[in-house]
This record gives structure tokens, sequence and C-alpha cells, in this order.
């Protein structure tokens, strides 16, 4: 199974994702350049955080016009695995991937720290390694954390168990429904605040994010098995 | 010669018009002598630039040369961007510390911002990436409006430059003073890896080569910055202020990764920053340096604005800017590799062999001036020095000890001061774990990250009380430095070499000038006992606001080595039934301390005193401990005395407490600022062979698992008793309330 992390001008953390994969999930992974990027080569997508495009506008805002995003698109159609982690949640809801809109937290700063979270589906392809109701900590650091939906999306998120992660304590920056973490209907595709790639080694921030990485490679892998 | 409305080299001297340009008469007769006719408007502003106190050092350059700059691990001393060390496997740390002090005093947010930006082109201006930040800010004690203003702009600029960057603040400190007031002290230190074979110098060699300008577009913005910068704030004279450089994190993201990539490339000769005095200062010193000269045709320089003349081009301090020399031939590979990530990369200019920095625009030549004249050849300056009348009345007094009423609400009251408190409210700001190294994050003795690849870490650091300077400079000086090591110590790490920010009032004004003095031989004599040479620095004199200066501030930075990531120690307690240690005697020393300070409203008597051979050999004998494996947490006693010390072991230790005994006065037991003192927790196990390691160390008490922090006298009676939950509220609401509340 090959990843892709796929970097746009300002993606900072293009790196953080790459090493856990590379380093710790011990897969084949590939940091590719947004105007150069042929995705029909990899089997999953990994969107960093930082601040693609420098957040002007608004964060994600940019990056939609990249010619990547139709590419995107029809990855995500496919059926193949997309993960956006911070900055990249916010890439996918500007792409149209996933529903909502980021304001400011709450606080109108910047906030970094490790999050307490709820796994409120664990029947994922992103999740299959946790368990139901399992809590987790991972890091988070953003300025435009609150994620906000309508009530009729949260209606149909909720219907579909497309809520992955929600913040246990906390909800500091003012999500709706407390929610970190999201699914697009068909399944294959999960925006998250909270950063997996920052918690895959002890040394470092825990090693909560590690099943996710682990869930997408082994349910990734079973498909390829059973498509050969 | 020059633009219609700028006055002629005739009107410049008649009028004294370089006067506004921030140059003495003797100055000015000194470059009129230097080029052998009278400098026209742009030559004049080329020299009064690049003989700014900011540029040329020519204050304080006799009292740098004091520093020890040597040592087995010196790759890069001071004078280039940053300074560079050896951490072994081929690889190297560089860092240094710089102000942005004026800036941030007028407009924080973008003050601090770009005072990020440009200590982080200082280090991959070197060849190295960045890794991590430090910063050491100072502001009024935020009972004032504008003084919490600038705190917290000051703190969301810094922040948003380096979240938006990607590169993690894994240190800091703050404190609080009214000496500050409205005259805010923002440092920055960035610190950077390499290989060997990518260090970079600033250097414009090879006659032919060929100088390229890349990155952002030169506008109007920061004109005159390094000049302002070498004078004082005058509060009620906003007006007169020149338009401020504003940075973009996002083009120095690029331009970072381009610069990274270009210094793998042979057709690179040198690169620097264009910081201070913009294109000017880099072209001079670039030329210099290298002993050739530099000729540049202005009318290619990509400007952001129409109809700039030379004057505003070469003093224009617009961010994001370096200047690069290539081979020549090999301008289209640099072009090239610029365009990719949006970026423009013009050849603006040559290297020639006549030592002159030649400036064209429009056909013409409008400048002509001796590259050694603006740089090497600056004025130098042996200020008078004297020392003032307090000194003598300080070092007179007794130490005496304060008479407290209550000691739990002394402790209580000590841990809401806002330079005590936690500054968690500044830290969460920070993105501290970008890159994924970050091994021990800000709210212990010391950042630390791994040197991925290795076993190895860096911890680093950034230290300075200003009131032990301000009441015994020489002293003081030599605390800041044993501070530092103290804290990196206490990491695990062992310390490797400094940086020094100096952050003073006018050197115009004879106290002030012995105050940089004196704590320079402090400074000087402890990083040669310590080891840990001076590789870089910055000088910001006449931070005063309507002529008071603020406290003599002279910011150590430090980095150490990390020799094995398992040394890695933390200040919190880890488990109940750990021993208690302290390490050093207590002395009644209460003279520039936080308690002085509370009580009194103001700070009077000696600094705590400092012998530096038992602080280093303290020191030596901690970190072989904690390297034998034998310390479970560490951290330094250091502003508040003991009590807060092991408040703050309790502070986040999931309900862990203490229960401790002291011997002697309680008020000098627990809130005593003498220096070179320990608290360390050690296995019960594991006590006798810390005892033999250590040898000035006490067993004091020892941790608990009641969640409450109790403190007995020698004959059992209880000074301080109190839940830790109670303390721990108080440290972590003081600077929101401060905020929050009317002051």
């Amino acid at each position: 199974m090959r990843f892709a992390v796929l970097k746009f001008p300002g993606s900072s953390c293009d790196l953080d994702m790459f090493h856990a994969v590379n380093d710790i999930v011990k897969a084949d992974v590939e940091c590719v350049w947004h105007t150069e990027a042929d995705l029909s080569l990899f089997d999953a997508v990994l969107i960093p955080t930082g601040a693609a495009y420098g957040d002007y506008l608004r964060p994600g805002a940019l990056a939609k016009s990249s010619a990547v995003i139709s590419q995107l698109h029809e990855f995500a159609a496919s059926g193949k695995p997309i993960l956006g982690v911070g900055n990249g949640f916010q890439i996918l809801v500007e792409a149209g991937l996933l529903p909502g809109a980021f304001l400011m937290n709450k606080s109108l700063k910047f906030r970094s720290g490790q999050a307490k979270l709820v796994v409120q589906n664990a029947e994922t392809s992103f999740t299959s390694g946790y368990e139901a109701e399992q809590e987790i900590a991972l890091p988070f650091a953003h300025a435009y954390g609150n994620y906000c939906v309508n009530a009729e999306t949260v209606t149909q998120l909720k219907d579909n168990k497309r809520i992955v992660f929600t913040y246990k304590d906390g909800n500091e920056d003012g999500s709706t429904e407390a929610i970190a973490g999201i699914l697009n209907e068909q399944g294959n595709v999960l925006g998250m605040m909270p950063l997996p790639e920052r918690a895959v080694e002890a040394i470092i921030g825990g090693t909560d994010g590690l099943p996710l990485f682990q869930s997408i490679l082994k349910n990734g892998s079973e498909q390829h098995v059973s498509q050969a | 010669m020059s633009a219609k409305h700028e006055p002629t080299a005739q009107q410049i001297k008649e009028e004294k018009l370089y006067l506004q340009l921030g140059m003495t008469e003797e100055e000015y007769e000194r470059a009129c002598s230097m080029i052998g006719r009278l400098p026209n408007y742009t030559e004049t502003g080329l020299f009064s630039a690049m003989w700014s106190e900011h540029c040329s050092y020519k204050s304080s350059k006799p009292i740098l040369r004091k520093f020890p700059t040597e040592g087995a691990r010196v790759l890069q001393g001071p004078g280039e961007g940053a300074g560079i060390v050896d951490i072994g496997d081929n690889q190297a740390v560089v860092f240094k510390l710089e102000s942005h002090n004026s800036p941030s005093a007028i407009e924080p947010f973008i003050g601090a911002a770009t005072g990020a930006g440009g200590i982080i082109r200082d280090v991959f201006s070197m060849g190295a990436r960045p890794v991590a930040l430090v910063n050491s800010m100072r502001f009024g004690d935020l009972t004032d409006e504008r003084d919490r203003y600038l705190f917290e702009e000051a703190v969301a600029g810094i922040a948003s430059y380096g979240n938006i960057i990607g590169i993690p603040t894994i240190a800091g400190e703050v404190q609080f003073d009214n000496s500050y007031s409205k005259r805010p002290l923002v440092n920055a230190m960035a610190v950077g890896l390499l290989n060997h074979e990518d260090i970079q110098k600033g250097v414009a060699s090879g006659v032919g080569n060929t100088v390229m300008y890349v990155g952002a577009k030169t506008g109007r913005d920061g004109i005159n910055g390094a000049t302002m910068s070498s004078a004082e704030v005058k509060v009620e004279e906003k007006a007169e202020l020149p338009v401020m450089q504003a940075g973009d994190p996002y083009l120095e993201k690029l331009l970072m990764e381009a610069c990274l990539e270009l210094v793998k490339s042979d057709a690179l000769i040198g690169i620097q920053d264009m910081g201070a005095a913009g294109l000017t200062s880099s072209s001079a010193e670039m030329a210099s340096k290298a002993g050739y000269g530099v000729e540049m045709n202005l009318d290619l320089v990509p400007q952001r604005e129409e109809g700039m003349t030379p004057y505003e081009m070469m003093l224009s301090e617009s961010q994001e800017r370096m200047l690069v020399v290539v081979k020549q031939g090999r301008e289209q590979e640099i072009i090239d590799l610029f365009t990719k990530y949006g970026l423009e990369a013009v050849a603006i200019g040559k290297v020639t062999d006549d030592k002159m920095l030649r400036l064209f625009h429009k056909g013409e030549v409008v400048a002509e001036v001796s590259a050694d004249a603006l740089a090497e050849d600056a004025p130098v300056y042996h200020k008078k020095s004297e020392e003032p009348a307090y000194f003598k009345e300080y070092q007179a007094m007794e130490d005496a000890e304060p008479s407290v009423e209550s000691l739990k609400e002394t402790l209580i009251a000590l841990l809401q001061r806002p330079t005590i408190a936690s500054k968690e409210w500044v830290y969460n700001q920070f993105d501290t774990q970008a890159r994924t190294n970050t091994v021990v994050a800000p709210g212990s003795s010391s950042g630390v990250i791994r040197v991925r690849g290795t076993n190895k870490g860096l911890a680093m650091t950034a230290d300075c009380n200003s009131r032990y300077i301000y009441l015994d400079p020489e002293m003081g000086g030599k605390i800041a430095v044993a501070e530092a090591a103290r804290n990196l110590v206490c990491s695990g790490a062992e310390p490797i070499a400094a940086t020094d920010c100096l952050n003073f009032g006018s050197p115009d004004k004879p106290e002030v000038f012995w105050q940089i003095e004196k704590s320079a031989d402090g400074i000087s004599e402890a990083c040669s006992t310590l080891n840990a040479p001076i590789i870089g620095g910055n000088v910001s004199m006449s931070n005063e606001v309507n002529g008071v200066p603020v406290y003599p501030t002279p910011t150590i930075g430090m980095v150490g080595i990390v020799h094995n990531l398992v040394d890695v120690t933390t200040t919190v307690f880890k488990q109940a039934g750990d021993q208690i240690y302290l390490i050093g005697e207590t002395a009644t020393e209460f003279g520039g301390s936080e308690l002085q300070q509370m009580l009194h409203g103001k700070i009077s008597g000696k600094a705590p005193a400092i012998d530096l051979e038992v602080e280093a050999r303290r020191q030596q004998e901690l970190l072989s401990a904690i390297q034998g494996g034998l310390v479970q947490s560490a951290t330094d006693l250091s502003e508040g005395g003991l009590a807060i010390a092991l408040c703050e072991k309790a502070f986040g230790a999931g309900g862990l407490g203490a229960d401790v005994k002291v011997t002697g006065s309680a008020v000098s037991a627990l809130f005593s600022e003498t220096q070179s003192r320990f608290l360390v927790t050690v296995k019960a196990e594991n006590a006798k062979a810390f005892e033999r390691e250590v040898a000035s160390a006490v067993t004091i008490g020892v941790v608990t698992d009641t969640g409450k922090i109790v403190i007995k006298d020698e004959a059992g009676d209880s000074l301080i008793d109190g839940t830790v939950e109670e303390f721990q509220s108080a440290w972590k609401g003081a600077i929101p309330c401060l905020l929050n509340c009317e002051g």
C-alpha cells in the first residue's frame, strides 16, 4: 500500500506525517508537491497540517483552487482513503469533500495542547484499531479549530455514524456537538483537527495516534488482497 | 544625481541634515574624509545605517571583544548571521538570540513577528534548517492597559510567525516589571541544524560572480529601521516614526525552503539575510568580509512601489529578502529554483575587485563608497563609564530578611506574581510540537528536541534576572549565565555554547555604560568557567522611555547536548516515596528578589552572591548523577526560592505532593534566592548512590501521594500546609486574571 503526503506551498508539517508513516508505521510513503502529483499512483492520500498558502483568505481557501483538487475528488470517488488533519481537514472542507466550515477558536487565539477525545465510531477503515468509546489523547495546534455545521447536517452525521471523534471534556474551541473528526458519506474521507501523526512515539506525545495509521494500512492491504 | 526632492550634498552639510539620520557631526566629518568629498543623500543614508549601533556595534565592540568566543566545538563564532557549534556525527547546531524591541514597543504584533522572522533567516542563511524557537520577553507588570496590550499582541505576533512557518517554540521566559512599562523587550532565538559541509557564509567573492536578489519585493517599509532601533522611544512623539516593516511567515516559509535547496548547489558563493539596513548592510558586509567590491544596478531590484529612490531601496527593511552571490553563468539555475517556490530571483549586480560598493540607477552612478568604510571601518567608541551612586549605597546594605505575616499567604501571593505564575497562557499560543521532535515542551527548566536519526537531544533556554543585574551588574551577569546552564543541566544536558542579547539603556549615559561593562565582565567569567563560549549575539541599546532606561537585561540564550535521550529529566515529581534533595545551602539573600519587590514595591541591597567554582562543581555533579540514571526530577531554585520550586514540582504531577522539613529561619528557607541551588527527587533505592555523586545534597523530605504540600520547621511545627490544588489554581489563574480584570 502506497501513501501520498500531499504538499501545498506552506504545508509545514508534511515531514511529520512522512516520518510517522515511514519510520513508525513502516509503510511506503512519498511527499508529493501539489502541481506535480499523480494521485493515481497511490492507495491513500494524507493531507498534513501547517498553513497551506499561509492561511490567506481563510485556512484551506486557496488550496482548493489548486489543480490537484479535481484529482482528489476522483480519488475520493474511487473509494480509496483520504485523511486530512488540522489544516488538511480545513482543505477537505473547503474543497467540498466534507461538510461544514471553520471559525476562529472561541478564545480568538491560536491554541495548542493535548486534546482528550472519544472514538465515537470504531468501525471505520480509519478507526478499526480502536475500541468503541475508547478515550484517547492527541496533540492539537490550530487557530481555526471551531468546526461549525448546521443542525440538519448534524442529524445526517449522527444518523450515519459519521462523527468519528469528539472532544471529551473541554471543547474549548467551540465546535458544534464537540466534533473533532468526521467522515464523508462513503466513509473513505476522514477530516480531524487533532493530529494523530504527532502521537506515534512515546517520547514525543504518546502513541494514541498510531492505531489510526495502522487501521488505514490494515484495511487498505486487506482490500488489496481481496481485489487480487 | 539624486531625485529632485532629495537634498544636495551641500545642503546636507550646511543644514546638518545628517543629524536627522542619526549621525553625529564627528561621524559625518569622518565619512566625508573617508570618501574625500561630500557624500550625497544616498551615500549619507548608507553611512547612517551602517554606522548605527544596530549594524556597527560602535559603542559595544570594545565590550563584545571581552567575551570568550572559542572552544573545541565552535565552528563559527560571532560575525556571521549566527554562530555554529559541532554536536558530533558531522552535524552542528546553529543559533542566535536577537532583539526586536523598538518595533515591538510601537506595533507589538508586527514587531514581535518580524523579530522571529529575522532570526529565522539568520539561521537558514548559514545553511541550517531551523528546528526550534525560544523567546525571552519583558513587559510592565500588567497593571497598565498599554502594557497588557503590548504583552498580548507581542505574544500573538511571535506565535503567529512561528506557527505559520512551522517551527516549534519549545522554550522561553517572560518577566514582568514596571521598569519595562511601555518599553517591552522582545528577544527571539532560533536554533537550526546542519551537516558540516552545508555551512554557508555571507561573502561576495570572485570577480565577475553574480549578485542576486531573492525573495520578496522591496517596498518603502522600515526605511531607517536600523537607525530608529538605535534610538529611544519617545512615547509622545509617535508621529515621527517611519512606517514599520511587516513580516509574512508564508513568504518566509517559501524563501526558507528555496534557500535550503540553494545551499546544496555548488553554484552558491555566499548568502546573507537583508535584515537591519537591508540591501545596504548585506551588500557592504558581504563585500567587506570577502575583501572584494560589489556593483549593483538598482533599476533591477524588484520593487513593490513605484518611483522608489536609491535611498529608499537601499534603506528599506522590507522582510523576507536575501542577497546571494552565485558563480557567473549559473544564474538561470537559481532563477529556476526560486520560481518553483513562486519567488523572484534577479541578477542585480556583480562582484568587483576594487572593494567599492557602487550603485547605479537610471544609468548614473548614485553612490560609490568603500565597502570597508561602511562595514569594517565604522567608528568605535570607548564610552564613558561611571559607577552610579546607587551601587555603593546598595552594596553597603546588610542582607535583611523581610518580615511576613502569613507564610502560606505569602507563598500564594508569590505564585500569583506574573513573573512566577504559570506561562501557559503564553505557550499555549505556540505550536510546540511541529516537526515532531519535541521531547520537552515549554513549562520545564528548558525545552528539549531530539536530533532525528540519532539518540541525542538538544536542550535550550533563555534567561536573565535583570533585577540582580541592576543591583550588581557583574554578579548579575554571572547569575544570568549560571542560571541558563543550570536549566540545561536540570534537563539532562551538557551546556555547549551561548548567545547573548544585550538590552540596555543609552550607552551615552555613563551609568548605563558601566552596567554594560560590568555585566559583560560577569558574563565573560561565567561563560569561561562553565565552558559555554558566546558564539554570537545582538546588542539593543537605548531601551528607554522618556529618558529612563529599562533595567539592564543582557539575556543569555544557551544550548546543550543531551548525549542520550534517556537522560532527559523534567521538573515535576514522578512518584510517591521518592526522596527530595536540596543541593546547596541557603543564605539570607533577598536583594532583587521577587519577595522584596512584592513587599516593598522596589528593590534594593546586594544581589545574591555566586561562586562560579561552586556552581560549576554542582552542575557537573548533578549532570553526572542524571546521566547515571539516579535522578527522577530536577529543577533549579530561582525567583521565589525553595517554596516556589517545590510547588512547581507538584503542579501537573498527577496528585503527588510533598512532605518537607527545612532548617534555619523560615522566611529565608522558603523564599531566599540564594544561587547555585537545586531541588531534585531520587528513588529511595538510589539515595545512597546519589549522595555519593552529589556532595552537597541534603535530603529534606519525601514525595507523597496526598496531594498536599506540607513544609515544617526543625521542631516539626507547620510552616506551610495546603493542597497542591489551591496553590496550583493561584499559579495558573494569575496571568489570565491580570489580563481580564481591569487594572
